[in-house]
């Protein structure tokens, strides 16, 4: 167990700044957040800004990334599909952070039969592959970007019931949770002062690099056509319309492409990072990587 | 900020027995502990009696797995769940056994208060020790934020630590073990509460640092009234802190009485085992005698006397097959063997 929360506070920002490939995985996420934010108003033509003239182009001056199959501009639609990309996986990983979290706290602190049918449940959904499991859920739902979210939150709820359940079943076993049984605290009490901020640590770990995994299942339901419905952007979306014209169009499928691949990159940079500092069992590797460079 | 006066002295005793200083803060008659098991039932305690009034202190001796932790677990309703307990507890002239677990629970926290045995491992490192050590008073005397800092303060204050108001804010792991066991005295006596069970609070402290707490602990239950039960396998600790002293051996009690009764004419073969093994300044440097063999399994008692297949005297031929009744040798001093006094000399 690491020190005061300050200490680790603090540990953790000095270990990433030190931490060149963290660094970089920072920058790209900040610069992400602004385009994300602000994407509409730096694109510098109309998501669909139709223009047959100027159709299939490749980059220029004009259009830096190109022009699609009806002449739109690619590099306004690559900066506008951020916000869709980063709003799914915020949302997303939030909703399967907040079931998951409550399920694992509940399976964990009250055991038993609680724990058995919370866990087996989560069982019986992680057993199916990622991505056929949230086409099953937009299947039922309906295609769209809410039914995404939805279908996202729900297949990365078990990876963070498990993470909380696990640290659960340590912290429980620590004397001061047992001290704070002793005084007569309520559950609730318990589970909010002394459980949560002991496992937290390993949670903004998974939490970092599941939203990779989410942006990268939101483009691959939106490559299917189950995500965000045409015509707004979205980068699977523009990948799957980029596909027809891999040969004469590189463009197409290179620029939102690059767009998932760094933005999946940065989140596994700063997620790896930060499992090197919070991670006690992982703790002695990193050091050591430190203290040999 | 030293200079403040002890604010819990005086206000002793705040339960609902105060007033008859003759009645006992926590009495447990017949307390029997089953707990199951894979490889079936392991009776942990059986049939234990004892009482504890104001301002007493209560030690309760005996090997690791001898019964004396989960005697006191039980009796509060602290031990796990796969353990069945019987018998009656009365805490504060309030039948325990009876009452729901909600009630259980408040009456535990507000009138009893715990130290455990690794100063370590008992706080939260995540929260400010101030924030710990009013953690009762907030869930019990529904204390704001505010008055409770500020009673974290006294409390530390009360448990000698120096500079109570800025260590108020620090963190478990900027204080030493002997602090910390300090930190956790002062969160145990939040409420003030009638009864302090300490589970082996001196066990993982270095030696000087254990005289303080003893010391300490000795000197609050003078100020504040406030009844002991001490949990310890070291003898020499009961010496210093107890009034009366229960062994316990293979779960049942085998010898109590006052502790210089105890210790002048033990009359049980393991209290005498028990005696011999403490290191003697004037012999030093040769083997401390040890006593042969392990205790009994919990889950294979021997239907004697469970000291039998350790026990050097073996002076009377029921000891391996019937169970010898508690018995007085004098008055305030029982003992449970069937060949009491010196006869392995």
């Amino acid at each position: 167990m690491s020190g005061g929360s300050d200490g680790t506070l603090r540990r953790t920002l000095s270990a990433l700044r030190h931490d060149p490939p963290a660094v970089a995985g920072t920058v790209v996420l900040l610069l992400l957040l602004v385009v994300g934010v602000a994407g509409r108003w730096l694109a510098p033509a109309g998501v669909n800004d139709v223009d047959v003239d100027q159709m299939l182009r490749p980059p220029s001056l004009d259009h830096p990334f190109g022009t699609d199959e009806l002449g739109r501009d690619v590099l306004s639609r690559v900066l506008v599909a951020a916000r869709v990309s980063l709003e799914v996986g915020l949302v997303s990983v939030g909703i399967a952070l907040l079931v998951g979290v409550t399920v694992g706290l509940l399976a964990g602190w009250y055991r038993g039969w609680v724990d058995n049918v919370l866990m087996r449940g989560m069982d019986v959904l992680f057993a199916f592959p990622v991505l056929l499991l949230a086409v099953a859920i937009v299947a039922v739902l309906g295609p769209g970007l809410v039914t995404a979210m939805v279908a996202i939150g729900v297949v990365y709820t078990p990876i963070f019931a498990r993470v909380t359940r696990a640290g659960v079943l340590s912290v429980r076993e620590q004397v001061f949770v047992r001290a704070a049984v002793s005084i007569g605290a309520s559950d609730a009490r318990i589970i909010r002062r002394h459980v949560l901020p002991n496992i937290a640590a390993p949670l903004i770990v998974q939490t970092s690099l599941s939203l990779a995994f989410a942006i990268l299942s939101e483009a691959a339901l939106s490559f299917l056509g189950l995500g965000v419905q045409p015509p707004d952007p979205a980068w699977g979306r523009m990948l799957y319309d980029g596909r027809g014209f891999v040969t004469e169009a590189w463009w197409l499928g290179v620029f939102p492409g690059a767009a998932i691949f760094l933005t999946v990159l940065a989140f596994n940079l700063v997620g790896d990072a930060l499992r090197d500092v919070l991670d006690p069992r992982q703790l002695t590797v990193s050091e050591a990587n430190r203290s040999r460079a | 900020m030293s200079s403040t006066p002890p604010p819990a002295a005086g206000v002793a005793g705040t339960g609902p027995a105060a007033g008859d200083a003759d009645a006992p803060v926590l009495a447990i008659e017949d307390l029997t502990v089953t707990i199951g098991t894979r490889r079936g039932p392991a009776r942990a305690v059986a049939g234990v009696d004892w009482s504890v009034r104001a301002g007493q202190t209560l030690a309760l001796v005996g090997e690791s797995g001898s019964g004396k932790s989960m005697t006191v677990l039980a009796a509060t309703g602290l031990a796990p769940r796969a353990a069945r307990v019987t018998g009656r507890v009365r805490l504060l002239g309030e039948e325990l056994t009876a009452l729901p677990e909600p009630r259980r629970r408040q009456l535990r926290g507000r009138h009893v208060g715990f130290v455990f045995q690794d100063p370590m491992t008992s706080l939260n490192p995540v929260l400010t020790v101030g924030r710990q050590v009013s953690e009762a008073c907030e869930e019990h005397l529904g204390m704001t934020r505010r008055q409770a800092r500020d009673r974290a303060v006294e409390l530390l204050d009360l448990v000698g630590i120096p500079l109570p108001g800025r260590r108020v804010e620090e963190y478990p792991h900027q204080f030493s073990g002997g602090m910390r066991q300090r930190v956790v005295i002062a969160m145990a006596l939040a409420c003030e509460p009638a009864l302090l069970i300490a589970d082996e609070p001196t066990t993982a402290l270095d030696v000087t640092t254990q005289a303080q707490i003893v010391e300490l602990v000795a000197d609050l239950r003078r100020r504040l009234g406030t009844a002991v039960v001490w949990i310890t396998h070291d003898l020499g600790v009961v010496a210093g802190v107890a009034d009366t002293v229960a062994v316990m051996y293979g779960g049942r009690i085998v010898e109590r009485g006052d502790v210089d009764a105890v210790f002048d004419a033990p009359a049980h073969p393991y209290t005498r085992a028990l005696l011999a093994a403490r290191p003697d300044p004037q012999h030093a440097g040769g083997d401390l005698p040890a006593i042969a063999g392990a205790p009994p399994s919990p889950l294979d008692l021997p239907p004697g006397c469970a000291f039998w297949p350790r026990c050097p005297v073996r002076g009377d031929a029921r000891c391996e097959h019937e169970l010898p009744p508690l018995v007085p040798v004098a008055p305030g001093h029982e003992v449970r063997t069937f060949c009491p006094g010196g006869e392995d000399a």
